[in-house]
Formats: C-alpha cells, structure tokens, sequence
C-alpha cells in the first residue's frame, strides 16, 4: 500500500493511502471522539461527532468516513470543532430520556461518557421528544427505542454481518426510528435472538431479557434445589466484569462465586459438551458408514439453528438432532441427576449461564421440556452473572478458585473449546478420528480451524475410513455463504459446524460489552484475546478428549445405556421446524439470480 | 408465523409484479423505480407485496420497509379513489387550514393519513401547494379549491359523493 505524509494538530504521520483521518489520528497517537463509528460495523458518518477542520476542506468533515491524502492537514480541537461536537451531543440528549441512574447500561453508556468528555453540564434545548412503547415480544432480546439514538450499528451489524436484516431505519427526519418493519416485535419476525445487535448498541436501547429476578427468587425458595451450568466461554469473558484484563481465564473464581451466591450444586455445560460430542460424534459416524444425509450440521448455536429454520428450511435434515449441550444438561439435570440423587424432580430448578441470548429463546422452545416443566427454568447472560455477583456484594477478583461438583461439574479440554470458533469440530475430531480408526489421533490441534477466518476448511485422513472434509463458519453472514455453496453441491462436506456470533461463543450477544473505544485500543479482535483465555484452559487440562471423561462413562453406565440409544434418543435430541422469512405468506418465485 | 410452504396462489398483482420486475433486472438499485411502478399498477404497497419484492431482489424486507417510509409518496395502506390534499403551507395554516382539516376529519369520521370506510376519501396534510393567494387552499385528485371556511367542507364532499 502507498503511504502518504498527513499532519494532524502538527503532528506528521504516515500512514496508507487507504485509511481515514480517525485511523490516521489514532497513528499520531490523537483521540478524537466517535459515536456511531464501530471499527469493522458501522463506518458511515452519521452522528457527526467525530468532526475535523480540515485545510482547505468546505465546513467540517466527519474524520471516520474521510480519506488521507497526500499533504492533509487536519485540526482535531480547535474551538469551532470543539462547540460543534459539543452541539452535536446536546442535540442528541435534547430527544434522549433522562434515566441514565436507572438505565441498564449506567456507568457503561457511550453517550454518557462522551457528554462527560466533551463536558456537557446541562442541556440547552429543550423541545419534543420521540417516545416509543417498549418492545416486550422477543424472550431474548428487549428493544426500547425511546433510547436509541439512531447510531445504526445495529442495523449494520444485523443486515451485513450477520445477514439477517431484521432491524433496519423507519420513517423520516424526526420521526426517524429503528425496527422491525411493519411496526412487528422483534420476537414475531425472523430474528435468530443473536444479541449482536446489543453488543453494539452504544446506549441502553436495546438488553436481554432479565432473568435474575427469578433466580433470586428461586435461590431465596427453600424448597427449590437450584443447580447451575456454565458455558465454556462464559469463564474466558466473566472477568471483564470485574475490570480484570481481557483475556483472563477464571473458572475457579466463576465457581467459587456462584457457590457464595447460594447455588445448591454449581456444575458446568463442559459435562453435556463433551456429552454432545459422543452423541453428536456417534451421529457423524453413522452418517457416514450407513450412507445418511451429509454433510452433518452442528446444532449447538441456537442462534444458527433458527436462523436456518427461517433462511435454509431445505438444509434441517443436515442439522444434527444432538440438542445443544445447554439442554442436554438440562434434560439431565430434571431426569438422571434427582434420580441418582434420589431427589423429586420438580423441586430442582436448573439454571444456565450463557454467553448468549439465543438460549433464552431456546430454553422456552417446545421441544425443551418434559411433561410440561423446561429443562432449563432461567438462562442467565454472562453480563447478568456479573450483576448477580456485585447486587450480592461479592469481591469477585479477591475469590479463592474452587472447584466444580461431580459428577455434572466435570468436562475435558475437548469441552472448553467448544467456545471457540472451529473449537466444536475440533472437538468431535478427537473422538470421532479415534472412535473409527481405532488409533490414537496424531496431533490434538487442529490448526486450519482455528482463527478468526470468515469459513475455514481442513481434510483429515482417517484411517478405516478415507478422507473426511470438514468446513468451519461464524457469523451468520458467513454461515449463509457456506450454505449456498452446499446447497449448490459446489463441494462436498462431510462434517460443518457454524456458530451464530463472529467468533464463536466468546463473542456472543450475551457478553460482556467492548466499547467502541476499548475496540480500537486492542491490537486485536476482542474475541482473539478472549479464545486464548479458552485454548489455555484445554492446553492445561490432563483430559482433552470427550469420550475420555469419566463422568460420561458413569452417565451412559448407569443411566443412559449407549450413544443414540433409546434413552439418549428421548432425552439428548430433538427435531427442528420450518419457518417461514416473512410474516405474511406469498407466493413461490423464480430465485434472483445472485442472492446478494 | 406460517410456513409458505408454495401454498399461496400467484394472483394477478403478483404477475404484475413479475412483469415489472423483469423490466428492471431485479437490480436493488431500481428499488425506488420498481417500489413507485408497482404502487402505480396496485395504488399502494402492502405487507406480502414488499415481502415478494425483498425475495425476488435478494434484500431484507426491512431495507424495503426503510425506503416506502422514507418517502411521502409511498403508501402501505389503500388510498381512496378521491385524495383531499389540504395544504398546510404557512399562508394556509394563518388562514385557518387547521380548521379545514379537522371539519374533515369530523365530515369524513377519518384521520389526517387515512381513508374512510367504503376507500372513497383519503385525507392528507400537505406542504405548501404554491397557491398562497387562494389561502386556504386544498386539491380533490388535481381539482383546486380556494379561499375556503369550514362551511364549504360538506359542498366539496357532496361533489365527489
């Protein structure tokens, strides 16, 4: 790339011809404000905060949509820019509800910190303002536009990067607001309850559903015996919370905090994630001995499974029937764990912590119960967690590690990865490769499905059986185009995982929230740093491998017999619907040429 | 949310459509071409017919949605045979144009942006028409009629009846 000499404030930088005067000031080591600007989401120059004086330019330009050119000379904080900034904000808080004390996102709000920087004490017009009934329709995912500031991230971050396209802008000028078309909730339309569009929501216009009041009242319920699992990714982001580093593994505070907030057994989703693997890795292997449909399609992101319900109904004989390891620890946790315990069922409430939304949403699918009572009563969000543990007064950093209880608490290096990006193939890799070839697998890390890469693919030899082809996708953007090239039977899979968030689990609709700001000063993606908190705890396991854990040799022992066996059947899998991408029915077309 | 599962019949608006979207290659970037030859042939664009048209162009309903509410000429609702434009430019708001709406909206039991029952009227608020002289000013489907007081409402309906 060509580079060129740009003087910021005086400051000479060089930088390549391609970036913009925001990324080139960030080089010269000069912060200058932004709102909408999302670095790889939102880059359109709306909110005009991140305005320049630039020489020789008309008024002043928004710094994140302007291209470095050759001899630029741009002023960053000269009274003119100052004053508009300043008027760009109080405009925005002029039709913006004063509820930040109780606003879910107080103390961690865009528009709040940058009212502080640019030093706005009080505001100075006062006129209408928007004000819109919140929208209570989704179990995931709560929308109040009220607070929505028209920012657009998350229209960017629904239409482009996940393709879904269910939010999108309405109406004009004042009236201008943002949601599902023909005035829907967000829970009746072909919303995959992903949460991205949370996680890049600046203010509070858009949360998941609270959950921690009826997990309060469950633990505060002497009757009810509440268990507790936690996903594999929530233990590399909880930390975040608690202002420790990006990127800390703190599985044994996690557990050590959910005891003292007075859970009766603090388990872990790893058990039923190396449960999946058996299962699931069973099912590939019958697949592909007997001649059934292929490729298999994992089926742990509930967010991906309803997305291909509403966008790839042809593709649902491909999904796995393995349940998500979510409820399959549920099913079991209402079933084999009060059994064995010699406890009644219906006094154990189960509850999950998530690095997702979608869970809330699968949790209550009709399939996910058993005579009328949910396997999986609440579904805490990492986010929730860490409310839960500062509402209790809990010094999260200072916590002694503990461990999880047996038997449901115990998972191999093979589970924790299943929050990974690739981590569930490689994963169903280390048992699948050993089960069929009977041979130990020659290296556990699977390099080619590793990494942030849109789709990554691998080919791996196994013996007694011949080549397997397996491909990887995250993002749902990203899982569209690999689904059009299986429907097209442009190549020839064996085994596909694909997770509904950019990077896997780690970067789920439920974690803890990167600033915008936070998002420039890393080197790298934040779910990069975050999947090294993950591959550390596999690396630091003595048992990397599913079938290897002796908690599920006990389960199948006692309990469930063998893999996709009667009572696995009944318990660990499940069926999927059609659903359509419109509300209303039309008629079949002729498909566009090329599906943008 | 129902399957469409090829139970839907094509009816004539959507060969229409067909037609009208042959004519433009189903480019997204005749959106707005296509949105107002449709609405011609239809009179306005309801929920099924945007949907149609975000499957057959390969972009989100809700991309659709964004352009029909962004602009005043596009409608999702019917419209009535007879449109009541009553400007509300400032000469005509001065001149009482307030008043002439609401005796409307009593006269035709509708709301400014509806259209009454039986699809004759539909009443709209509009920006200056450019013919302050005649202050307040309204237009029947082109028809002009000027220098109005709040008597006059039921004449000009008694017209079109």
């Amino acid at each position: 790339m060509e580079m060129v000499t740009v003087y910021i404030d005086g400051v000479e930088v060089k930088v390549p011809s391609d970036y913009t005067v925001l990324k080139a000031a960030r080089k010269a080591g000069i912060k200058i404000p932004t709102l909408c600007y999302l670095k790889d989401v939102n880059q359109i120059g709306a909110c005009r905060v991140c305005l320049v004086e630039i020489e020789r330019a008309r008024g002043l330009q928004a710094s994140c949509v302007y291209p470095v050119s050759e001899g630029l000379k741009v002023h960053t904080r000269t009274a003119k820019v100052l004053s508009a900034r300043k008027q760009v904000v109080e405009l925005l808080l002029s039709n913006h509800p004063q509820e930040c004390l109780t606003c879910s996102r107080s103390t961690n709000c865009e528009l709040q910190t940058l009212a502080k920087d640019l030093g706005i004490t009080d505001i100075p017009f006062v006129g209408e303002k928007n004000t819109y009934e919140v929208d209570l329709s989704s179990p995931s995912i709560v929308r109040d536009a009220s607070k929505c500031i028209l920012c657009r991230r998350c229209v960017s971050v629904c239409t482009q990067i996940q393709q879904v396209g269910v939010l999108g802008l309405i109406n004009r000028g004042f009236d201008t607001t943002v949601g599902p078309p023909f005035k829907h909730g967000v829970g009746e339309v072909n919303c995959t309850n992903c949460g991205q569009c949370i996680n890049v929501c600046p203010v509070g216009a858009l949360k998941e559903v609270d959950h921690t009041e009826r997990v309060w009242e469950a633990l505060a319920d002497p009757d009810k015996h509440v268990i507790v699992q936690t996903a594999p990714a929530v233990r590399a982001a909880l930390g975040e919370e608690f202002g420790l580093p990006m990127g800390t593994p703190v599985t044994g505070r996690m557990v050590a905090s959910l005891r003292r907030l007075g859970f009766d057994k603090v388990f872990d989703t790893n058990f039923t994630a190396d449960l999946t693997i058996i299962e699931e890795g069973h099912e590939v292997i019958e697949r592909l001995t007997t001649g059934g449909k292929l490729p298999v399609i994992t089926s742990c992101s509930p967010g991906w499974v309803k997305f291909c319900e509403h966008f790839f109904p042809d593709l649902l004989e491909n999904l796995s029937s393995a349940k998500s390891p979510q409820q399959m620890f549920g099913a079991l946790a209402k079933s084999y764990y009060p059994e064995t315990e010699k406890i009644d069922p219906k006094s154990v409430y189960s509850v999950s912590v998530m690095p997702c939304t979608a869970k809330k949403f699968e949790c209550q699918r009709p399939e996910m119960e058993q005579a009328g009572t949910p396997d999986v009563d609440a579904v805490l969000t990492t986010r929730e967690l860490g409310a839960m543990i500062r509402q209790a007064g809990i010094d999260f950093v200072n916590l002694p590690d503990e461990k999880a209880d047996a038997p449901m608490g115990i998972g191999t290096g093979a589970a924790d990865i299943f929050g990974a990006t690739g981590g569930v193939m490689e994963a169903a890799i280390r048992t699948v490769y050993e089960v069929i070839s009977g041979q130990p697998l020659p290296s556990l890390e699977l390099a080619p499905v590793r990494g942030l890469e849109g789709v990554k693919e691998a080919t791996l030899d196994v013996p007694n059986f011949g080549e397997v082809r397996v491909a990887v996708a995250h993002g749902l953007a990203n899982a569209a185009k690999l689904m059009r090239v299986v429907q097209e039977g442009k190549k020839q899979y064996h085994f596909i995982e694909v997770m509904a968030c950019p990077g896997g689990c780690v970067g789920g609709g439920g974690q803890p929230l990167v600033t915008s700001a936070d998002r420039i000063a890393l080197e790298e993606d934040y779910q990069a740093v975050r999947v090294k908190a993950i591959y550390a705890e596999d690396r630091g396991k003595t048992l990397r491998k599913s079938h290897e854990n002796p908690a599920i040799s006990e389960v199948y022992e006692k309990y469930l017999g063998k893999p996709l066996g009667e009572k696995s059947h009944h318990l660990l899998h499940t069926k999927y619907v059609a659903r359509s991408k419109y509300n209303v029915p039309i008629p079949e077309q002729e498909k566009a040429e090329s599906v943008k | 949310m129902s399957c469409n599962c090829g139970s839907v019949v094509k009816d004539e608006r959507f060969l229409l459509i067909d037609k009208i979207l042959e004519q433009n290659n189903r480019d997204e970037a005749m959106l707005i071409q296509i949105l107002e030859q449709v609405q011609h042939e239809l009179g306005y664009l309801p929920e099924d017919v945007q949907s149609y048209l975000a499957e057959a162009i390969g972009i989100p309903l809700s991309t659709i949605y964004g352009v029909v509410t962004f602009y005043s000429l596009f409608t999702t609702e019917p419209i009535g045979k007879y449109i009541i434009n009553v400007c509300m430019g400032t000469a005509c708001y001065v001149k009482g144009a307030r008043d002439i709406l609401a005796e409307f909206e009593k006269q035709l039991d509708v709301r400014v942006g509806g259209t009454t029952e039986d699809a004759k009227f539909t009443l709209r608020a509009c920006r200056c028409l450019g013919a302050c002289g005649l202050a307040p000013v309204l237009n029947v489907n082109g028809k002009v009629f000027g220098r109005l007081s709040t008597e006059d409402v039921r004449k000009i309906i008694d017209q079109f009846e």
